[in-house]
């Protein structure tokens, strides 16, 4: 049987009203259940209106449309059950660490020497112990934060909510909070029945989440969701790990993209950057795995050929890029014009490594009309630089830069000479 | 950390060895000094129930500077029940018009409109109502003074409390409703320290303010009456009509030590405390108060503190079950016929009481009266158009230089502050006396008097915005040798127009309430007198002329408000667009 699911959005429609006149909607038609026992992370660029579907199930915002159950019951108000951690911290900065964590309880009319005791066992729990009697403002932005998750454990709530929690942090400060408490989690002592997750950071969501939902803007929609079975503790260095946030990526990076679909069925956006793969190393790598029956797992062939994953990637994501491969659950494997490529004879090869180049790399198309476009047949390197700065930094243009000439040549669509900076079309008959 | 666990009137045997074995000199000073404040101001506000029975029998002033203290106390005392009427009045004002946004729309450009209103026309009102209120004593003479204090002070805060409340943080707001905080925590927890900072400044410059209405409002004559209440203002009343330089000289270094002893002993305290609440997270430096560190080196303080600690907790989670607070999720859309029902009662009331003020006005005085006060409000208006250019000519380089020079300010700064808090008022006999030798029309004379209270609003604020010019445009201005006027056109302009703007507003504020006593001056038996709405309200309120008082207090509020409409609005409004320092 299904558990009740502790919070349930249903057909939640949210307008505002702009102050110019007119209405702006920000959610439209969003169901959303977050059952016990599960971590569900909520992913959207600006405008998807994720913070505000999760303060309409926190009970801060009314729905225009739509209901709002916690465990069956229509919500009427602040959601009793829930918890938030905020983006900005939310501290009372005139009230101590301990203060501020016993927040909550006080509020609740609960005796002050259990609260103090509850507030304090919490600040236990993520590492803030000496320090209740600070200030807020005597703490870095980390232990801020602490505080924050403080309060909210404090009120034990089926739900616990945060918004973009670490997003106000540096890198490393986040990195580090993000997994003590993705192991409280795991520990499987964690003073809340579920999470819910705002983000937009996918890292973060395939980090923590046991589903993401994503959600698409302008009005805010759930595009579909993802659900991520891998065991906890995550590591982010498996293949697997990295093929989900690519996906993810792809599909945010692409509003038309469908969730869920694998990444080789995606049609890259222009300008996706390219993997930092040699032809010889794609080909090279097309030729072992056809050797080997046309499937490997990645980590096993990494350590048979003396690589770390990190080295293979590069050329592994060209070969998916390519059509050459698919990447499933941690297996990399060919397709049948991967299969092709691997058993063709050098002329064809090149062949079918240009027709694969001209129809999934929209960057080599463009340069290929430019240069067609041009009655001398040549572009200048910078020219070409000039395109790729407006997507990517200048030494990863040049490495794009480089990976392009590779890869061009290799299907003896242009040639380049480095003297000259310049890029020439190559004369020799197509077709 | 210790926790207080002392039961509410527990435990007596141990805490006396303790607090005699803990006591030390602070205690003493704070101790000592806390019983004196608690003595002089018993002791002062039971001579307010002294019988009498105005107008026969009035309290006689007697110039005698040993009289000096008692009138002293008696002033500050009434300052201080304005200041807590004020801030009570500023806590439900501006939070009613902060949380509901229906009263928010009538609420809000009342105050406006109260803040433009020359408060001073108001006193024969006041006067009049407060004495029949309290018949046979003091009190409503003491009640009619306050009020007029009040006025002078309340308006302000309002508005100061009323912004804080407006730019609390939204995830501040939300955590508050989230974690199910009551009102009373609410308001305890969040929105009292969000405004304190803001609240404690502008207290402390109404307070200022108000010593010009105490003095104005100690002795008046209101409907063919002389009031006379004792206190400080009265003190200098008397000595004008007894042209007694001497007593007019004790009575002003009375007020200034009265001025640095509340600063030293009130707000500066407050000041230290408020900036506790800084939103801000950043950690700043702490800024140290010699009378702070006083009460933080006694030990009294915090043993009553913790003794007290049991019952305030009692109250505050017994204020906090009576005010659980389970709303509706906040919705954007409110009820709109409700609305428009409102909105036309709010729209057909005010017309009304305007139709009534107008039928009123022209059945006493007549259409040509209407048209001869408007003509002396002009006059008025020039006036402090006039004072204000004046006072810009003279004050802007002084404060800018003052404000670009930190050792300057370091020096100015509390100087500044206690000339904007001394009432002007008491300055006019000087200024009356030579425009007496030297045959000076107080036509032109008035607008100095006017000027020597609302300078310095002007003054202030450009210090203020010079101290703001970022280091680096400064030394821009000095490697590309922008000096003279390119350097006032390019760099210092636009750098204080915004709060010069402020300031000036202020000011012309301060200058058309000044209006009503500057208009008209005396010394001894001699009377100046200028042609201007401050003068003709005046006269009106003396003879308790009521359809001109309306008249005269309702042009003044209509040049005021108008005058904020046309001139001052559209300034700020380009300030705040174009010269702004982000």
């Amino acid at each position: 049987m299904e558990p009740v699911a502790l919070l349930e959005a249903r057909q939640v429609t949210k307008t505002f009203s702009l102050p110019a006149g007119g209405q702006q909607t920000v959610l439209e038609g969003v169901s959303l259940a977050v059952k016990p026992g599960e971590v569900v992370a909520l992913l959207g660029r600006s405008g998807s209106g994720k913070s505000t579907l999760l303060r309409i199930l926190a009970g801060l915002i009314a729905p225009s449309q739509g209901a709002v159950l916690r465990q069956g019951q229509a919500l009427t108000g602040p959601n009793p059950d829930v918890a938030m951690v905020f983006q900005s911290f939310a501290l009372l900065p005139w009230l101590t660490v301990k203060e501020n964590a016993e927040l909550g309880l006080i509020a609740r009319g609960v005796d002050r020497n259990e609260a103090e005791g509850e507030a304090l066992r919490a600040l236990d729990m993520v590492g803030l112990e000496g320090f209740e009697g600070a200030y807020p403002k005597e703490l870095s932005g980390g232990m801020r934060q602490r505080v924050g998750f403080a309060r909210a454990f404090v009120i034990k709530p089926d739900v616990l909510m945060m918004d973009e929690p670490f997003s106000a942090l540096d890198v490393l400060t986040a990195e580090n909070l993000r997994g003590e408490i993705s192991y409280l989690w795991e520990k499987g002592s964690f003073p809340a029945k579920s999470i819910l997750l705002v983000t937009h950071n996918i890292e973060e969501a395939v980090l923590l989440a046991d589903r993401i939902v994503i959600l698409g803007a302008n009005p805010g929609i759930i595009r579909g969701e993802l659900q991520v079975d891998m065991p906890r503790p995550r590591d982010k260095e498996t293949p697997r790990f990295k093929a989900l946030v690519d996906h993810v990526y792809t599909v945010m990076t692409n509003p038309q993209a469908a969730v869920g679909q694998l990444i080789t069925e995606q049609r890259e956006p222009r300008f996706t950057m390219l993997p930092h793969a040699r032809s010889g190393g794609i080909s090279g790598l097309l030729e072992i795995l056809d050797s080997r029956g046309g499937a490997e797992d990645l980590p096993a062939l990494a350590e048979d050929l003396r690589l770390e994953v990190d080295d293979l990637l590069p050329a592994v994501d060209a070969a998916v890029m390519l059509g050459f491969a698919m990447v499933a659950e941690g297996d990399v494997m060919l397709t049948a014009t991967g299969r092709e490529f691997a058993n063709a004879e050098v002329h064809r090869s090149h062949e079918i490594f240009r027709d694969q180049l001209l129809e999934r790399i929209p960057l080599m198309k463009a340069v290929l009309a430019m240069l067609e476009n041009k009655r001398d047949g040549r572009i200048s390197k910078d020219f070409v630089l000039d395109i790729l700065d407006e997507h990517f930094s200048a030494s990863e243009a040049e490495r794009q830069f480089d990976t392009l000439v590779d890869w061009g040549r290799y299907a003896q669509l242009f040639d380049y000479n480095a003297d000259e900076e310049r890029l020439y079309l190559d004369r020799e008959p197509v077709a | 950390m210790e926790i207080t666990r002392t039961p509410l009137w527990g435990a007596p045997e141990r805490f006396r060895s303790k607090f005699l074995a803990s006591f030390r000199p602070a205690d003493l000073a704070v101790g000592l000094g806390t019983l004196a404040l608690l003595y002089v101001a018993a002791r002062v506000g039971a001579e307010s129930f002294v019988r009498f029975h105005p107008p026969d029998t009035i309290p006689q002033i007697s110039l005698d500077p040993r009289n000096l203290p008692n009138y002293a106390a008696r002033s500050t005392l009434r300052m201080f029940i304005a200041l807590i009427f004020s801030t009570l009045f500023t806590f439900v004002y501006g939070y009613s018009a902060a949380r509901s946004s229906r009263a928010e729309r009538v609420l809000v450009p009342l105050l406006d409109i109260l803040q433009s209103v020359p408060v001073l026309g108001f006193l024969s009102v006041t006067v009049t109502g407060f004495i029949a209120l309290f018949h046979g004593s003091l009190l409503g003479l003491e009640a009619a003074s306050i009020f007029a204090i009040f006025t002078g002070q309340a308006w302000n805060m309002t508005f100061s409390f009323y912004q804080s409340l407006r730019t609390v943080p939204s995830e501040l707001e939300e955590m508050t409703t989230l974690y199910r905080l009551s009102r009373w925590e609410r308001f305890t927890r969040l929105e009292l320290p969000v405004s304190a900072i803001g609240l404690v400044w502008n207290g402390m410059m109404s307070f200022g303010g108000g010593w010009f209405f105490l003095a104005a409002s100690e002795s008046i004559s209101v409907l063919n009456h002389q009031y006379t209440l004792p206190g400080l203002g009265s003190y200098v009343a008397v000595a004008i009509a007894a042209k007694d330089m001497k007593a007019l000289g004790y009575a002003i270094a009375t007020m200034i030590v009265l001025i640095l002893l509340i600063d030293q002993f009130f707000w500066k305290p407050l000041v230290n405390m408020a900036n506790r609440y800084k939103l801000e997270l950043s950690a700043g430096e702490e800024q140290r108060f010699w009378v702070v560190d006083l009460w933080r080196a006694a030990s009294l303080p915090r043993r009553i503190e913790s003794l007290t600690a049991p019952l305030w907790h009692a109250i505050d989670r017994w204020l906090s079950k009576r005010t659980t607070l389970i709303e509706d999720p906040v919705s954007g859309n409110e009820p709109s016929r409700g609305n428009l029902v409102f909105n036309a009662t709010a729209v057909v009331a005010t017309f009304l009481l305007l139709i009534a003020g107008i039928h009123f006005v022209l059945r006493g005085v007549g259409g040509r009266e209407v048209a001869h006060a408007a003509i002396l409000g002009v006059a008025t208006a020039a006036r402090v158009l006039v004072l204000i250019v004046f006072s810009t000519v003279i004050w802007t380089p002084i404060g800018v230089a003052i404000g670009l020079s930190p050792r300057l300010a370091r020096l100015t700064q509390p100087l500044v502050q206690i000339a904007a808090s001394f009432p002007a008022n008491f300055l006019f006999p000087f200024a009356t006396l030579t425009f007496i030798k030297l045959g000076i029309s107080l036509n032109w004379g008035s607008m100095l008097l006017m000027a020597l209270g609302a300078q310095w609003y002007l003054l202030f604020n450009v210090i203020g915005g010079a101290q703001a010019i970022p280091n680096d445009l400064r030394e821009m201005a000095r490697s590309f040798n922008l000096r003279g006027w390119k350097r006032w056109r390019f760099l210092l302009g636009p750098s204080i127009f915004g709060t010069w703007v402020t300031g000036a507003i202020t000011a012309s504020g301060g200058a058309w309430n000044a209006s009503i006593v500057a208009e008209i001056v005396s010394w001894g038996n001699t009377t100046l007198r200028a042609d201007g709405l401050g003068a003709y309200i005046a006269d009106a309120t003396s003879k308790g002329d009521w359809p001109r008082i309306v008249l005269g207090v309702g042009l003044m509020s209509i040049f005021v408000v108008g005058l904020n409409r046309l001139v001052w609005r559209p300034l700020y409004d380009l300030a705040q667009r174009r010269y702004q320092i982000a």
